[in-house]
């Protein structure tokens, strides 16, 4: 009697896993003419390939370092000195990530084999480092301050949890008209509050606020869903145990401390999991905010693996980025449960 | 944390904390309340409210010329009725799947069981984002064997938005610990008195399970209402189309924003009165994947 449920699964979700395995190491496409063939790691590498080069500024005749109207040492392109150079094998195919002046003589560039996939990399680690401790706080404070009793406090519980059941979809489009940079609410909101004095921003517009006005957005979303969690931890903690703080005279920064959270370290570890899942997974807001712009600054790990296994029909590349992100999260799950067990 | 009655309750201590607590209600509502505003007003009018708390409020030019604009932009009422279907099917079939699966491995004694159960628990830290690439190359070349014959490929159909959502980790997961709650005896008296095992599940421990299936019904429910990706890659055909992915016709838009507040507010708000009209059980559906899970 489990067999069709269990066949569903072996069918939809075990099988695939393997097969994004399986996939990333071969060129397979959505549709090909051509048959697949096995490529080995060539996936993994065009995606992770990193290079680190230093290169000197341009020189004259006499040797000074060539300098611009401002002052600062002019450098030469850096394709001009890769392209066909034995010396830089390594690097060729590379395009340049970042860099930095080392000295006023030399600047180190880091390259990377596929630049907008390390952007993409990094924006997502940023959001999910930034939002699962913010988003979890948030929620234990909410699920504290709900978890009184009050007269009426279930309204307030089904209010903060109203935009969870709410689409991410819906709230992203609803959102965009919120950021919007020139009749935006947010704006106009910001400009009544103080006058006028505030002129306006473009919040998705500007590759310095669009991940964060996402992040701002998707913990709004969320946050009401680790409340409830949280919550239901809270209730799993003995009244005897509050009483007999109060008997004891403990503050209240003294009971939360010694009673609370002690109480609520399990439903820790499974918030930080679920969130930390969650915000790996970070793909609808992007696609209806921001497409990944502007330049780049809000692409993130699943949309790449979309644009490219769905988008370009290059389905072992999505795959290799698949894997990849399963990688990251089950390793950042073991990090966090390692780091939040229980010390004996 | 549990404030009892206790004299440090005054009325000042009372209206702060009524204050702190209707504050931050305002700043999970006022998107909500804006977005049903705005959805009945003129572009210009719209626009203009922003800079007030007129935003929030139906006043003006209030009609529904939006919502006629919306309809006569996309076909919203097909969206809805896809969506209801792939949603209402996959719940029904997700709910006697997976409390079947569930009962055998809490119920029936075979060889196995505990591996396979550990199986699909170990598949709840495989997110759908990683697998979604591809099960779309697997959805593509399915067979299917339908009324118009036999044929490959699953792409563009309600079944490929059904069937592999059906069966998951979690739904069944629910189940199995809801089972092992219920009193074994009464099982085991049926056993005695010859009943089959389907008997027993039918008769006996889906008669029980009611709170477990409006838990799953309702975790199902958002999840399917609510999907985007996988109806993105699947189906590029409108009249598969559920309403997310319908949301596509509004994004280019930059300056009708009340007909896509309009469309919003309509594929909204009919959830939002659901989970109004329930919501202890959507929270206690959401607070069972946390203590169990």
């Amino acid at each position: 009697m489990a067999l069709p449920g269990f066949g569903l699964i072996a069918i939809f979700i075990i099988l695939p896993f393997f097969f994004a395995i399986a996939l990333s190491f071969t060129n397979q496409r959505l549709i090909s003419p051509n048959p697949t063939q096995f490529i080995g790691m060539a996936n993994y590498s065009r995606l992770l390939g990193v290079g680190v080069t230093t290169i000197q500024p341009e020189r004259d005749d006499e040797g000074e370092i060539i300098r611009n109207a401002a002052g600062a040492p002019e450098y030469p392109r850096l394709r001009t000195i890769i392209r066909g150079n034995p010396d830089f094998a390594n690097l060729a195919g590379m395009r340049e990530w970042f860099s930095w002046e080392r000295s006023d003589e030399a600047r180190t560039i880091v390259l990377a084999r596929d630049v907008v996939f390390m952007k993409a990399l990094v924006n997502t680690l940023l959001f999910v480092i930034i939002v699962a401790p913010v988003q979890a706080t948030l929620a234990l404070g909410l699920a504290l301050l709900i978890n009184q009793r009050l007269r009426g406090i279930s309204f307030y519980r089904a209010v903060y949890f109203m935009p969870v059941v709410v689409s991410i979809v819906v709230v992203s489009l609803l959102w965009r008209f919120i950021y919007d940079g020139n009749n935006g609410l947010l704006n106009n909101m910001l400009s009544a509050l103080t006058f006028g004095w505030f002129e306006g921003h473009d919040w998705l517009g500007d590759p310095s606020t669009a991940l964060g006005a996402i992040m701002v957005m998707s913990i709004w979303q969320a946050v009401g869903f680790h409340m409830v969690i949280w919550l239901s931890g809270l209730q799993t903690i003995s009244p005897t145990l509050y009483e007999a703080a109060a008997i004891e005279g403990a503050s209240k920064a003294q009971t939360f401390r010694y009673v609370t959270w002690p109480g609520l370290r399990n439903t820790a570890v499974l918030i930080l999991i679920v969130i930390t899942m969650q915000a790996f997974a970070l793909f609808a807001q992007i696609d209806v905010m921001t497409n990944g712009g502007p330049r780049d600054s809000t692409q993130t790990i699943v949309f790449q693996a979309v644009e490219r296994g769905y988008g370009r029909q290059d389905i072992s590349g999505g795959s290799t980025i698949s894997v990849l992100l399963f990688l990251l999260v089950l390793t950042i799950s073991l990090i966090q449960g390692f780091l939040t067990r229980e010390k004996t | 944390m549990m404030a009892t009655i206790s004299p440090d309750n005054s009325g000042l201590r009372l209206a702060v904390r009524y204050t702190v607590l209707s504050l931050i209600a305002v700043i999970f509502l006022f998107p909500l309340v804006f977005m049903v505003v705005s959805s009945f007003k003129p572009d210009a009018q719209l626009l203009a409210d922003t800079a007030s708390l007129r935003a929030f409020l139906p006043v003006g030019d209030i009609s529904l010329d939006n919502y006629a604009a919306a309809f006569a932009r996309a076909p919203v009422g097909l969206f809805v009725f896809n969506s209801v279907l792939v949603t209402g099917v996959t719940v029904l079939l997700s709910l006697f799947v997976c409390s079947l699966a569930a009962f055998s491995f809490v119920f029936l004694r075979w060889r196995g069981r505990k591996l396979l159960l550990a199986i699909i628990v170990a598949t709840l830290i495989v997110p759908f984002e990683t697998i979604a690439i591809p099960l779309l190359l697997i959805a593509a070349n399915l067979p299917w064997i339908g009324l118009d014959g036999f044929q490959i490929g699953w792409l563009n159909t309600y079944r490929v938005q059904i069937i592999p959502w059906i069966a998951d980790g979690l739904t069944i997961f629910l189940f199995v610990q809801y089972f092992k709650d219920l009193p074994g005896e009464l099982i085991e008296a049926a056993r005695v008195e010859g009943a089959s095992s389907w008997t027993i599940y039918r008769r006996i421990v889906m008669p029980l399970a009611g709170p477990v299936l409006a838990t799953a019904a309702i975790l199902k429910f958002l999840i399917m209402y609510n999907q985007y990706l996988w109806p993105l890659m699947v189906v590029q055909q409108e009249s598969y189309r559920p309403v997310m992915v319908g949301l596509q016709y509004f994004f280019q838009l930059n300056r009708a924003w009340g007909e896509i507040m309009a469309y919003l507010s309509m594929i909204t708000v009919p959830v939002l009165a659901f989970y109004l009209y329930m919501q202890r059980a959507f929270i206690a559906s959401i607070a069972s994947t946390g203590v169990k899970g």
